[in-house]
């Protein structure tokens, strides 16, 4: 699985919304192959913009408030923080260079 | 220079992997950066697959096939093909990454893609209730109100696991029978959870943020109607992924790519192609392997034929210098 560190609903708050840092939360589950997949790029796109984004994982199954709060239907789902509030979510795993467009914002 | 470019990695892609691997072809597996495994990593069990009385769980299965072919020597690449040139002898096979490989003989096993209505808010809250993997989304749906669009086998393997779920699933289907196989109509009928909407089709999705409910016209009369619902599961079968290879293969009117009889052979030779993407019919687990077995040995015989040729040339050219 990723290398990315895992927040929790306990840490949210602390990790998440109180950040300086632009962060990406990767909303996953142990059941979701999409979401084995994307995660190695997920490692990736955080090792090579790690001055740029921050990119944690959140298991909705052990989560289950703060994917209710955020009404996640479909995994893997990203959203990009920025000082608490979402800025950007994209839904799906994607191939890298596809994902690297949808963040590109985030990224340069 | 390779032998053999597989692109793909459902069961036609591995089975062909695996011949080609025994016939020491060396193959190279292009197999998608995240989608790898292809359908059958989105399903629960399998049971239909000879060899496995108690069933396997499809990513299970892909897995073991994937290490099938590695065991004799398949090298496997987690990227996906941006671009084709299959014309001439050398073929080239260009990845979401930038490199390009040169190959005598492709293997294209692109499988298919889910299909969609086609309604203007089906994008729009794909992912806020509309969905087209109950196994990767159903969890989402505990205790709601939810339907699957649809009348085949996945259709019903969709709305029986999403039961574990929902309070109640609706089964929306155009026709007034069901295309599904006779085990998996049972085990949809005797759900007390599952309900059917007959004849009906979905002609509009609402919701702002998320699926809310849709619209629903009669076949038979054309009358409309809404339906509540908290999510709306996609299952009206697939479209072969054939994009990459428009002007330069020939397809059939199903949208499939054209091969000869029985065999794996495209409208360009050195060009093979199996499974769900020369097959509008079967779509079948069973029937994607054995078509990669087909697609295998016919790139075998070709490349064969090829060096025979070589032989004879080098041969008859030695016969002329003496």
């Amino acid at each position: 699985m990723s290398a990315a560190k895992a927040v929790t609903d306990a840490s949210f708050e602390a990790d998440v919304l109180n950040s300086d840092k632009t962060i990406l939360v990767d909303f996953w589950a142990e059941w979701c192959g999409p979401c084995r997949a994307v995660a190695p790029i997920l490692d990736q796109i955080a090792t090579e913009h790690a001055d740029k984004i921050e990119i944690v994982k959140l298991n909705v199954d052990e989560n289950p408030a703060t994917a209710a709060k955020y009404q996640i239907t479909s995994i893997p789902a990203m959203k990009v923080y920025q000082g608490g509030e979402v800025k950007k979510t994209v839904i799906g795993a994607k191939p890298k260079p596809a994902l690297e467009h949808d963040l590109a914002e985030f990224l340069a | 220079m390779r032998d053999v470019v597989i692109i793909g990695s459902g069961p036609a892609g591995w089975t062909a992997a695996i011949y080609a691997a025994r016939a020491q072809l060396k193959p190279l597996v292009i197999a998608s950066s995240v989608e790898a495994g292809g359908e059958l990593m989105n399903t629960t069990e399998v049971e239909n697959f000879p060899g496995f009385p108690e069933g396997v769980m499809g990513p299970d299965l892909m897995v073991k096939m994937q290490q099938q072919a590695e065991r004799f020597g398949t090298e496997v690449l987690l990227d996906d093909v941006v671009a084709v040139e299959l014309e001439g002898p050398v073929k080239r096979v260009v990845t979401g990454s930038g490199e390009t490989f040169e190959s005598r003989t492709v293997i294209i096993a692109t499988g298919s893609a889910y299909r969609r209505l086609g309604l203007p808010d089906e994008d729009r809250l794909s992912g806020h209730g509309v969905s087209w993997c109950a196994t990767c989304d159903g969890f989402f749906f505990r205790q709601k109100n939810i339907a699957v669009v649809g009348g085949g086998d996945s259709a019903m393997e969709e709305a029986t696991f999403l039961t574990k779920f929902a309070d109640k699933v609706t089964v929306i289907h155009r026709k007034d029978t069901l295309r599904a196989s006779k085990i998996m109509q049972e085990r949809a009928f005797s759900n007390d959870k599952i309900e059917f909407a007959w004849n009906k089709e979905v002609v509009g999705i609402s919701g702002t943020e998320a699926v809310t409910g849709v619209t629903l016209r009669d076949t038979t009369d054309g009358s409309e109607s809404h339906l509540d619902l908290d999510g709306l599961f996609i299952a009206i079968g697939n479209e072969p992924r054939v994009h990459l290879f428009h002007g330069q293969l020939e397809l059939t009117e199903f949208g499939t790519i054209k091969v000869e009889g029985r065999s794996s052979k495209t409208s360009v030779p050195g060009v093979f192609a199996a499974g769900d993407v020369i097959d509008p019919t079967y779509r079948q687990a069973v029937t994607a392997a054995a078509s990669g077995t087909v697609a295998a040995l016919d790139a075998e015989h070709y490349l064969a034929a090829l060096d025979q040729a070589q032989v004879s040339v080098t041969a008859a050219a030695l016969q002329a210098a003496n």
